[in-house]
């Protein structure tokens, strides 16, 4: 199993470091959500800087879902999914490779943005709480990248795929969303503690990833 | 077949005199709440209606899951219906809220944890429905929801528990003066007796669809034996 998912994960790295396609899309589109945020709700007063940390998941909820689309359509768009349904290997390994590249492009594009959006809303991140950061970038990676891997393979057999995907996957994310909010307004010094959230978002990830591991199987057949 | 029509009319004439004795029972036997008045009756509509819509998403992740199971159609139809009549009463709920909330809260809505759940509900149930729309094979179709119909519940604890400690750290736009502390007896017992006329209404609807998707299914068989036929000439 875990050999599927270094091969399954290798690969898609390799396509993605040719092609930058997930990372590239999911960057300017974080941008371009900041930008709108900006002209609809004026982000330079005081208040609007208190909620930077719900415009940088708000903005990373989209353009994620963008990232996630991407994860499955190339699968099928090459034929190269009913190959992964015939070979002999496990589905909880192709889930798990998958899973895994998921969760490193998002992480990554949230890493890249992050100096962007530090510039666009005067952000500070106070200094002792550099780990509540990381911590809400690797949760939240996970949590998206757990439901977003399951949910993109189905969408990918419907006619509507790049709708269906944020249609399924925004609301069933939305613990998620608010946990990781919450563990980045912490980390910004916008609330005095955030256990509850670090481990809303911790139980998220094992229920999730758990739950997509078992189901995979029947997301991937045909 | 004939056991199953009988049923159904039973089941449709105990509906009506249940739901008329609840309607009687609402406005005549219950007493007027002393400060909300009588806007206060869309309690005995509102309550049940969201029983029974997480009772109907209670079916739908139970269904899909025998579903995957066992591969049996009868439990993907079970599921499907189970999440249209639930999204069905879902949408009764989040339509008859608002219209109580503004005289008795002074607003349409806030974002207070079991709205918040009941809204999220409803968008998690509308993808599901939406999503079978979307699939032409029947079998994939029924596949692909049931996964995201055990997904989609498992995720139900987890919003709640979400929402509500959110809730708490941020201030209140209202009082919730919790319904269900002191209610006055007559009211209780109307309230079980609407729940009750709900559920049965919700009986019914549930086997109409599934009657329906049975005929549709039949359908589709004549289809594919006659454009088989079709073929052979």
């Amino acid at each position: 199993m875990l050999r599927t998912a270094a091969v399954i994960l290798w690969k898609d790295l390799r396509i993605e470091m040719r092609t930058r396609d997930a990372i590239g899309a999911a960057f300017v589109f974080s941008l371009l959500t900041m930008v709108i945020f900006n002209f609809a709700l004026d982000a330079n007063t005081p208040e609007m800087r208190r909620l930077a940390a719900g415009f940088f998941w708000v903005a990373f909820a989209f353009s994620g879902t963008l990232a996630l689309n991407r994860s499955f359509a190339l699968e099928k768009e090459s034929g190269a999914g009913r190959a992964l349904i015939f070979a002999p290997v496990d589905p909880a390994g192709v889930y798990l490779g998958k899973f895994f590249a998921n969760a490193l492009f998002l992480f990554i594009t949230q890493v890249i943005v992050l100096p962007a959006f530090i510039v666009f809303f005067d952000a500070t991140v106070v200094a002792s709480r550099w780990w509540a950061l990381a911590a809400s970038f690797i949760l939240g990676s996970v949590a998206f990248a757990s439901v977003g891997t399951l949910f993109s393979a189905v969408a990918a057999n419907t006619r509507m795929r790049e709708l269906m995907l944020p249609l399924l996957f925004l609301p069933v994310t939305v613990p998620a969303l608010i946990g990781a909010v919450e563990t980045t307004a912490f980390a910004l010094g916008g609330t005095a503690s955030a256990a509850f959230w670090f481990k809303l978002l911790v139980v998220y990830d094992v229920v999730f990833v758990t739950v997509s591991l078992l189901i995979f199987e029947f997301a991937l057949e045909e | 077949m004939k056991q199953r029509q009988i049923a159904d009319n039973i089941l449709v004439y105990a509906l009506f005199i249940w739901m008329s004795v609840s309607l009687v029972m609402m406005f005549f036997y219950a007493p007027i709440e002393s400060e909300m008045g009588i806007v206060q009756k869309i309690f005995y509509f509102h309550v049940p209606l969201a029983w029974n819509a997480f009772l109907g998403f209670a079916i739908v992740f139970f269904a899909s899951f025998r579903y995957l199971a066992t591969r049996d159609p009868k439990w993907d139809a079970r599921a499907l219906a189970a999440a249209e009549v639930g999204v069905l009463f879902t949408t009764l709920v989040l339509i008859t809220g608002p219209i109580w909330a503004k005289p008795v809260w002074g607003i349409w809505w806030t974002w207070d944890a079991r709205l918040t759940l009941t809204f999220v509900l409803w968008l998690i149930y509308m993808g599901y429905l939406m999503l079978r729309r979307y699939i032409e094979s029947p079998e994939r179709r029924a596949v692909l929801a049931a996964v995201v119909g055990v997904t989609g519940f498992v995720d139900v604890p987890l919003v709640y528990f979400a929402i509500r400690w959110w809730r708490t750290q941020h201030p209140q736009p209202v009082i919730m003066g919790g319904e269900d502390s002191g209610l006055d007896p007559k009211m209780a017992t109307t309230l079980w007796v609407s729940t009750a006329a709900y559920l049965l209404l919700f009986t019914v609807l549930f086997r109409r669809r599934l009657a329906l998707e049975h005929l549709r299914h039949e359908l589709d068989e004549y289809r594919a034996q006659r454009d088989h036929m079709k073929g052979a000439m």
